[in-house]
């Protein structure tokens, strides 16, 4: 989303500090994430009271409490309704909606298709850590097939939601993904998704500590993310590995990983092209997924030019109002009236 | 067949009815006749009544619309127990309405469509035209309406198929001879509806609606022709009003009289859609309005812009309803305000999408979890929805607080007269947002309506935290036992209070006696005729008729001690009734009807006469 960027403020990390007690369990990735945002938010140019942070139910959503914004902490997986009504209420706002996995892409999956499709200039971040935390410890609609949980003792039968694919079969116009393991990561993502014009979703990878610890870390720990992380960065060829010397190129319909060297250089790569019109390239990459594939991070998709519903709808009104009459009276009386007299 | 006369009767009212196929145009030709009644100067009320399939197989029972009207020289309270006259298109229509038409009242029928297939889908073994039982018992007269309607159009470029469409004006100007009716305003609505677009077809119409004229005029059977004078009222603007139509002008009304953007967010529901498409069409006065993915969404919409600062309404029926009540439920522990208008139809679940019913005013005060007291009003008629959407305003802004306003079928689709208010008589709508130089604490309240001050995004240095969890006076998230009990006490207390700011109860008749009747929401007309006709009859019956649901007026206790007997009659199994009797331990008499039809008059007269004996 881009807000109008009104003057040169001196905003810190620290005017963004509420004073209640943040209650996440200790050691949760909604820590680093909460900081991450709190630290995004003065660098943007933006009037503090021009934020504002909706919510719906579970963990991530308790995060309007501890953002010195104006906040919302709504009811399950309506936090995209409630976030419509503030930005048509106020297009001027920055709106950022905070939601998880089981608000966002169960309960309200519906809402969010709609969020996205209809391209409100919201910023949502999506913090998947692929469990029910608040309710301890049921399987989520991203919990991998054969999850053992309280719920599914004998492992989940549900085939997963990607988040991504939700978002780019919604025509979401800015898809990202970062993770709560790579603070310089997150803010940059998060300062792209305020910059893009229209809805941004974010899907950030999140630690549950206490009910799914580390079900990231064989893409996103120390050890691993340098063989398993993809960074994307736009006009570049797609390279990873510790050495930078494997990259992805497209067979076919299909990406495969190549070991640069021996006649393939990075000619022979996919270029990151964020603003392809065409969304095939942004589907190919989000179907990349552990062990087959390094789990790419940073910014899919970015379709600039699609007007946000709010723009529309405002431009309507101004439309009919430069056209037709405002007289109240008038409408009241309307077109077929008669006077009787005394 | 009864004799006709030749005389041009006085009459003070008549009840005409329109019955056809659902694609035959009846609602049309029922609201073009209410134009042109109250363009006579004559005060009616409408009863639209359609089937819930847009096209049921035609000529089929399922399939049959209709349409009465009733218009007179007097107060018209209802569109009437019984026409008389009755127009049936096709023997469906003559089937499912024979039954309403009294003995010896006038009824005509499209006799092109009384053929042997037709006969067969409406279930007649036989005709029943060829019966001379039915012919003598009625006022027949016999229209070949479609051959009548081709041979006016001769000479129209229209296709055969769409000349013989135009039929049913045909039967429209034939009783607006009977009956004495201009044509110009239907004249006037054909130019203005198709006359730059499609100028063939307002010329055709324009042709069958005058041959129909002039047949009752050549007619020897039709001369029996009524009179019906014009009704005393107020001078002053008068225009013809539906219940949806009056609920859009009132909010827009509202929104320009309490100085906040008006913001409507709906899901299409019957029958409340005329209001999402009402204000649609307003976007010239500002109205934003959003067609949300589901009912829930278009609440989520409201309480979002709500709590930005615009004055935001849903409208919805019964199931959405349900659908809402999480979400009233948070703009209840929020404090915002909102207008949610639940038009009811006939339930539970999908129930009578089409037909009318009052039973959903215990969900409109209870349907929350937890201690969650809602104000709740009902409109007592068409253009009372006006009436109640400023009222409505007025609530949710000055209590802070979401606010139900309860239509109904019956009211949203019927139409009345209305006395256009000049707009400069309406009163402001006071309502303030926080100050940005004071100390902002969101939940202190105001010392007498114990209201909270609202403060929007965007307000510099109020910056603060709402949500569905539980609060202390600061804002914060506060799991104290006492705390939650004040809070929602004090949630209770400031809608309890909102009763201080009531005028009191007007009652019909005189103040004590043998029996009060207690009414609410679409049933006033016919419970206010059935009173003031056993008053003129010398019976000690008062009425009276509930605008405010929650709270109750503080004087409403009194008012049934001076009555022996208190009967509630609604349209449901007694719900009002049950909320009496909780609240007052009055035994009162429930009357209760639940057929997707609003109370005749003369129902009511005999059951309460039933209790004056």
């Amino acid at each position: 989303m881009s807000t109008i960027i009104t003057e040169e403020n001196n905003l810190t990390k620290k005017d963004f500090v509420t004073p209640n007690d943040v209650r996440w369990c200790p050691g949760c990735g909604d820590y680093a994430i909460l900081n991450a945002v709190q630290r995004t938010l003065p660098e943007l140019g933006i009037p503090r009271e021009q934020f504002v942070v909706v919510s719906g139910i579970g963990c991530s959503s308790r995060f309007p409490y501890y953002m010195n914004t104006y906040g919302f902490h709504t009811i399950h997986g309506r936090a995209p309704t409630v976030a419509t009504g503030v930005k048509v209420a106020n297009p001027d706002l920055s709106v950022w909606m905070i939601t998880g996995d089981g608000d966002g892409l169960s309960i309200g999956a519906n809402h969010l298709l709609h969020l996205l499709r209809r391209n409100l200039d919201i910023n949502v971040l999506l913090f998947n850590n692929r469990i029910y935390g608040l309710t301890k410890g049921q399987y989520s609609p991203t919990s991998e097939v054969g999850k053992k949980t309280k719920s599914t003792p004998l492992g989940s039968v549900d085939h997963p939601i990607n988040p991504l694919l939700f978002a780019l079969g919604s025509e979401a116009t800015f898809v990202a993904r970062t993770t709560d393991t790579d603070m310089k990561h997150m803010i940059e993502t998060f300062k792209a998704a305020q910059a893009h014009k229209g809805t941004s979703f974010v899907e950030v990878f999140q630690n549950c500590v206490i009910f799914n610890n580390k079900t990231f870390d064989s893409v996103t720990s120390r050890e691993s993310k340098e063989d398993q992380v993809l960074s994307l960065e736009e006009g570049k060829p797609l390279i990873f590995g510790a050495n930078k010397d494997k990259g992805i190129r497209l067979n076919g319909l299909d990406p495969e990983i190549v070991t640069l060297g021996d006649g393939i250089g990075h000619d022979d790569l996919l270029i990151h092209q964020p603003s392809n019109s065409n969304s095939a390239y942004a589907n190919i990459l989000a179907q990349m997924t552990y062990p087959a594939f390094p789990t790419p991070v940073g910014v899919l998709r970015k379709l600039d030019g699609r007007e946000t519903y709010e723009d529309a709808l405002i431009q309507q009104l101004k439309h009919a109002q430069s056209k037709d009459s405002d007289n109240l009276q008038e409408l009241l009386i309307g077109q077929n009236s008669w006077v009787v007299e005394n | 067949m009864i004799q006709p006369t030749d005389s041009f009767e006085e009459i003070d009212s008549a009840v005409v009815r329109f019955a056809g196929d659902s694609g035959d145009g009846m609602q049309t030709v029922g609201e073009r006749f209410t134009d042109s009644s109250a363009f006579a100067g004559n005060d009616i009320a409408t009863l639209p009544d359609f089937p819930a399939e847009i096209r049921a197989p035609a000529g089929t029972l399922a399939g049959v619309s209709g349409f009465q009207l009733q218009f007179g020289n007097t107060k018209i309270l209802t569109p009437g127990d019984e026409p008389d006259a009755l127009v049936a298109m096709n023997p469906a229509a003559l089937k499912s309405n024979i039954g309403d038409l009294p003995e010896g009242g006038m009824l005509v029928v499209n006799i092109d469509s009384f053929k042997s297939m037709n006969l067969k889908k409406a279930g007649y073994e036989s005709n029943p035209l060829d019966d001379e039982e039915f012919r003598k018992k009625y006022h027949l007269i016999e229209l070949d309406l479609t051959g009548l309607t081709k041979e006016a159009l001769k000479e129209s470029p229209l296709k055969p198929s769409d000349k013989v469409r135009c039929k049913n004006f045909f039967a429209l100007g034939f009783m607006y001879y009977v009956y004495g009716r201009p044509l110009e305003p239907t004249l006037t609505f054909f130019e203005q509806k198709w006359g730059k677009r499609l100028p063939d077809l307002a010329e055709a119409n324009s042709k069958v609606l005058k041959a129909g004229f002039n047949l009752g005029d050549t007619m020897e059977t039709a001369r029996n022709r009524y009179q019906v004078s014009k009704a005393p009222v107020q001078p002053g603007v008068y225009r013809k009003i539906s219940g949806n139509e009056a609920l859009v002008y009132g909010l827009v009304t509202a929104s320009i009289k309490a100085n906040r953007e008006l913001l409507y967010s709906g899901y299409p529901i019957t029958p409340a859609s005329p209001v999402l498409e009402g204000l649609s069409q307003l976007k010239n006065f500002g109205v934003k309005c959003v067609q949300a993915e589901d009912e829930i969404a278009a609440m989520g919409v409201a309480l979002g812009a709500s709590f930005a600062g615009d004055l935001t309404v849903c409208a919805t029926s019964g199931p959405g309803m349900c659908l809402k009540s999480e979400f009233i439920g948070l703009a209840s522990i929020t404090e915002l305000p909102l207008i949610i208008c639940n038009v009811q139809r006939g339930g539970p679940s999908t129930g009578l999408p089409t037909k009318t019913e009052q039973s959903d005013l215990l969900q409109a005060l209870f349907s929350r979890h937890g201690d969650c007291p809602i104000p709740v009003i009902a409109a007592h008629s068409p253009s009372d929805c006006f009436d109640c959407a400023i009222e409505a305003v007025r609530i949710a802004l000055t209590y802070m607080t979401p606010v139900i306003l309860l239509s109904d079928l019956y009211v949203a689709n019927g139409a009345e007269p209305w006395r256009v208010p000049n707009v400069s008589d309406i009163p402001v709508i006071e309502n303030s947002f926080a100050k940005t130089e004071e100390e902002y604490v969101i939940y202190r309240r105001d010392s007498n309506t114990l209201a909270r001050t609202q403060a929007i995004p965007g307000q510099v240095g109020l910056e603060h935290r709402i949500g569905g969890l539980e609060k202390g006076e600061d804002g914060g998230v506060s799991y104290d036992p006492d705390n939650h009990e004040e809070m929602s006490q004090l949630r209770a207390q400031k809608v309890a209070g909102i009763a201080k700011s009531l005028d009191p109860i007007e009652v019909q008749g005189k103040p004590e006696g043998d029996l009060l009747v207690i009414g609410w929401g679409g049933t006033y007309g016919a419970i206010s005729s059935a009173a003031t006709n056993l008053r003129d009859e010398g019976f000690s019956v008062s009425n009276i008729h509930l605008r405010h649901l929650n709270p109750l007026p503080d004087d409403l206790g009194d008012i049934m001690e001076r009555f022996k007997k208190v009967i509630v009659p609604e349209l449901n199994l007694g719900q009002l009734n049950l909320l009496l009797r909780a609240k007052y331990l009055v035994d009162v008499i429930s009357y209760g009807k639940l057929q997707g039809k609003p109370f005749k008059v003369s129902e009511l007269h005999e059951k309460f006469l039933e209790h004056l004996r």
